[in-house]
């Protein structure tokens, strides 16, 4: 199951960047997930309604994969406590950092910024050799 | 349909495109995440191939858009023009990598995992939004001004 799958890949990766593209013509804001929850949850802004319906869509779309296709969606092989430490960490290192994989990592990059370079660097490779440890000690399958 | 409107729709059909790529391309499949990145086992390149066709579309996308002086539906791009690499961005960063490579998850292929990931997705996106509040809290708290 987890093996190269590069046409859905590649489909879906054009999709990323279609829907990145959308946002930005339409109403000139970057489609980066974790900045848009942020502002959810935070408001720096006044209206908080474009990010509710970013989110319904986001939630919409996982919700027919897990009708249509439900084996899309997949479980993570971590335990329960490890996904509450990554996740804590992921939502304080995107809040610090200003942005995930995709405000850094698509939108970031594809606006050539030095930015956006850094920290997706940054973080790949953190995010390898991590992977690489917890798959080695984390008593894992 | 007045711009705020469309806006307001232009942001619900961003989030279902970006969630059906986010599907389409496995990345809701933290096993296949986690095989991109731990290089040391079944290494799986899916993930730099939905890089590849994510940036190459939104390169060519990115400089389409900018050639308007304004959004279609909003007066001004809100975009960030900030080129400076400083620790903030490094170590947020490095606490990001450290949480992505733990659990395979990254926040949009998280919650587009909420309605069929069980238990799962349910875990890491509640303890995520508790790490965003908290780090606003006190962000807030170290500099009330920003």
């Amino acid at each position: 199951m987890h093996d190269f799958t590069p046409i859905p890949a590649l489909i879906g990766g054009i999709l990323i960047g279609l829907a990145a593209t959308l946002l930005l013509v339409g109403s000139g804001r970057v489609a980066g997930v974790s900045g848009i929850l942020g502002g959810l949850l935070v408001p720096t802004d006044g209206d908080r309604r474009w990010r509710a319906l970013f989110f319904m869509g986001l939630l919409v779309a996982g919700a027919v994969a897990a009708w249509l296709a439900p084996e899309s969606i997949g479980a993570s092989p971590r335990s329960l406590p490890m996904l509450v430490i990554a996740g804590l960490l992921v939502g304080a290192g995107t809040r610090i950092g200003n942005g995930c994989t995709s405000g850094h990592g698509v939108c970031g990059l594809s606006r050539l910024s030095p930015r956006s370079f850094a920290s997706t660097l940054t973080f790949i490779a953190v995010g390898m050799i991590t992977a690489y440890l917890v798959g080695s000690f984390g008593g894992e399958p | 349909m007045t711009k705020a409107q469309a806006r307001l729709l232009v942001a619900l059909l961003t989030g279902l495109v970006f969630g059906a790529g986010l599907v389409i391309s496995g990345m809701t499949q933290p096993v296949k995440v986690l095989g991109f990145l731990d290089v040391t086992r079944r290494f799986d390149a899916s993930l730099m191939l939905v890089m590849v066709g994510a940036i190459g579309v939104h390169f060519l996308g990115h400089r389409w858009a900018k050639r308007r002086s304004a959004p279609l539906f909003d007066e001004r791009f809100q975009v960030p023009t900030r080129r400076d690499i400083d620790t903030r961005l490094i170590v947020g960063a490095l606490l990001f990598g450290a949480g992505w490579g733990l659990g395979g998850y990254c926040p949009g292929p998280a919650i587009v995992s909420l309605p069929g990931g069980g238990l799962s997705a349910l875990t890491f996106v509640s303890a995520m939004v508790v790490g965003m509040f908290a780090t606003a809290k006190l962000e807030h708290h170290a500099s009330p001004e920003r």
